[in-house]
């Protein structure tokens, strides 16, 4: 690199695929050790109750993936997209929004979800081949999961100038204060639209947190493939702070990104969160991680598990007894329950009726078509 | 390496590729996820442990950029091949598809090619989320400038990849994802193949055409044997290429049968299926007793896959239009 110090370190010295521990700007209030450690900028004072309330969250937010990779395995869904070992970077982004507040997703994100207040069972409807989302967006102010990678981050962003306009930014009324909240992964980031959306953020000062789950791999594309930088510095170019935050501890991102979502709403603009995990299942049920991953790589991140690590703690300074666990555990088993039962039950679609969703009115010459398909239909009836 | 064997269509697009890339050394694979994974559906299966990581190119996760890189790839005299994962993940790509893939040639007055393939698995039947089951080759047999093929078998899939790949011009290889593992066919390397823009009776009838192409081929089949068993002759022909139309076979067959039916996965509004039925009608209207019938999408999103299978056409819907048209 000699002749060209004037660029600056050597690119492999800032960001290498050694880099696992996220490097030194790496903000942490928890070890992988369950030691608590502070930080001059995102301290917090939690209260026993709220950790055990994150953990809690974690447990059954992996209770709903282990779920529901067990009803793919059973044939029940056709695909799930797994979290495992992200759920302390969306519980922590999940806790640290306001009902007011509104969430665009990608199609990963149920403990996002499932703090949302959404129905975990009516996360299964899209992977069942039930429907295609199916909740209302505007209930819970949770988005539809996007499939196409990347464009809900622009939606995030009109959704946030819209706030801006109905002057609920800035106000200085917490309960009317809102901002948004875009999910993404590492590979998203390479998208035209998230750039895009980078660039409407920052220049229009829209209250919206670009929350990047770093999960190391886009299905077989390890990060090196999207970014020669730390993720988090790209935001600078784009004219907004980025931070990286430890995405296995759950402490770290709640703070990390309440305060992204409270400079949001307080009318700062935008920033960029990314929370540095791992993809501890395949990408997809569809997916075969041992074509291209080491073991090695998964067997180090599992010593860096999200809720082995809270857990020490709390266990540690005697925050929690058996009694928690266990009302914990048969919690967990009740969701389970209702997510297999629930699951098998949820109705298949009406193809007649799926001609009235194309349009707000239906128009003749779908009213046509649905007419003669029934018609159609009408005309097997008894031959068989 | 000439002794026939039986292969899939994703093997037959596999071995196609790599005899393409063994052939010209400026073939060049691009796409998400073809290195080390070998693509989703391993058509590109081994492909970058023998070529290398500068031949086979694991890209970053964005359409526009793999095709607006293979531009300058290809006005750098390479040969791009370029997977796009799946046919809804097009459309990121879209711009640089129709405004420049489609248009270097035009605008430079012809001193420019653009020998770039763009695979896309398309259509539906697998089961799977919104935007993995499209049909969108109307979109692109509408651009000038664009060729689109579409195979339907593990031969062609061996031949047609090639040839593709040979051609001076952009094509949109269109392959039917439902029929990559699906039937095994024998593979001759010594054969003489097909030329690429042709279409091909693919059974010989006599009382009405059936068009066919991608996955509606084996459904057409079906359907014309379930004819035969009521004594009715169906031709079916397997387009093989969208843009250019290759007419004639259709034309002859037409004017002998004077009854045809249009069947793809697409939208039937403004898809090929009406190119198709306006010029037949423009070419044989003395010979027709019947009008063109078109089978295919309804006018909606692809809907969820539970209930796909009613909303693809099937052999009874092939077997219903024929019936109409003998109802005239
Ligand atoms: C535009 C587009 N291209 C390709 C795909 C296929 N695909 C689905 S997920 C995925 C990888 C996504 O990686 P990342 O953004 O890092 O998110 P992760 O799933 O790892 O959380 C790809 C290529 C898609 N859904 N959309």
């Amino acid at each position: 690199m000699s002749e060209h110090e004037s660029f600056g370190p050597d690119l492999a010295e800032v960001f290498g695929p050694s880099q696992s521990d996220g490097g030194p700007d790496l903000v942490q209030l928890l070890t992988p050790e369950g030691e608590r450690v502070h930080h001059p900028e995102f301290d917090h004072d939690f209260s026993a109750e709220e950790l055990r309330g994150l953990y809690r969250d974690m447990v059954l937010t992996r209770r709903i993936d282990v779920e529901a990779t067990a009803l793919q395995r059973h044939g029940e869904l056709g695909i799930w997209a797994q979290l495992l070992g992200q759920e302390a970077a969306q519980i922590g982004a999940g806790r640290a929004l306001r009902p007011q507040d509104y969430v665009f997703p990608t199609y990963r994100e149920h403990g996002v979800a499932y703090c949302k207040g959404v129905d975990p069972l009516r996360l299964l409807g899209l992977f069942r081949g039930v429907d295609q989302g199916g909740w209302d967006p505007n209930e819970n102010n949770f988005g539809l999961y996007t499939i196409v990678i990347g464009a809900q981050t622009l939606h995030a962003t009109g959704y946030a100038m819209g706030m801006q306009r109905d002057g609920v930014v800035g106000t200085g009324d917490p309960d009317r204060d809102s901002a948004v909240i875009a999910h993404f992964g590492d590979g998203a980031s390479s998208q035209g639209d998230v750039n895009e959306a980078f660039i409407f953020a920052a220049s229009y000062n829209a209250p919206v947190v670009f929350f990047c789950q770093n999960n190391q791999w886009a299905i077989s594309e390890p990060i090196e493939r999207q970014t020669r930088i730390p993720l988090y510095q790209r935001a600078l170019g784009f004219g907004f702070p980025g931070i990286r935050v430890d995405g296995n501890d759950v402490l770290a991102t709640y703070a990390v990104t309440k305060a992204a979502l409270q400079r949001a709403r307080e009318g700062n603009g935008p920033s960029f969160v990314e929370a540095y995990t791992y993809r501890m299942g395949a990408h997809t049920t569809t997916d075969d991680p041992t074509r291209y991953r080491l073991n090695d790589e998964l067997e180090h991140w599992k010593l860096k598990d999200p809720i082995e690590r809270l857990k020490v703690y709390l266990r540690r300074n005697g925050l929690v007894d058996q009694e928690f666990f266990d009302d914990l555990d048969a919690e967990a088993k009740e969701l389970g329950h209702h997510l297999r039962e629930g699951c098998k039950a949820l109705p298949d679609p009406k193809p007649l009726d799926q001609f009235g969703y194309v349009f707000s009115e239906m128009t003749d010459e779908i009213a046509a078509q649905r007419d003669e398909f029934a018609a159609y239909l009408a005309s097997f009836e008894g031959s068989h | 390496m000439s002794t026939n064997q039986k292969i899939t269509l994703a093997k037959g697009l596999n071995m196609g590729l790599r005899k393409a890339m063994e052939d010209d050394d400026k073939v060049l694979l691009m796409g998400e996820d073809v290195g080390k994974l070998g693509g989703v559906f391993r058509i590109t299966d081994g492909l970058q442990k023998d070529f290398g990581e500068d031949r086979v190119i694991d890209s970053p996760l964005a359409e526009s950029g793999i095709v607006g890189t293979a531009v300058g790839m290809a006005l750098r005299g390479y040969r791009p091949v370029i997977e796009i994962q799946f046919d809804g993940f097009v459309y990121p790509a879209y711009d640089q598809i129709v405004c420049q893939v489609a248009k270097y040639t035009y605008r430079s007055q012809g001193k420019v090619k653009m020998p770039i393939v763009i695979r896309i698995p398309f259509g539906g039947g697998i089961g799977a989320v919104e935007h993995h089951s499209e049909s969108p080759e109307a979109q692109f047999a509408h651009t000038p400038g664009l060729k689109v093929v579409a195979c339907s078998n593990p031969v062609d899939g061996y031949w047609m990849i090639q040839q593709a790949i040979a051609h001076d011009d952009p094509v949109i290889f269109l392959e039917p994802k439902r029929q990559y593992h699906a039937d095994k066919a024998e593979l001759d390397e010594t054969a003489t193949p097909e030329p690429l823009f042709t279409s091909r009776v693919v059974r010989a009838g006599t009382d009405a055409t059936v068009l066919a192409y991608g996955p509606t081929v084996k459904t057409a089949l079906k359907a014309a044997e379930a004819a035969a068993t009521e004594g009715r002759h169906l031709e079916v022909i397997d387009l093989r290429t969208l843009s250019p139309l290759d007419m004639g076979p259709v034309l002859e067959s037409v004017r002998r049968t004077g009854r045809c039916v249009v069947t793809h996965e697409a939208h039937v509004n403004l898809g090929m299926g009406a190119e198709l039925a306006a010029r037949i009608t423009e070419h044989c209207f003395y010979s027709l007793e019947a009008p063109v019938l078109r089978v295919g999408a309804f006018d909606m999103p692809y809907p969820p896959s539970r209930i796909e299978e009613e909303y693809l056409p099937d052999l009874d819907r092939v077997l219903d239009a024929v019936d109409r048209t003998f109802a005239y």
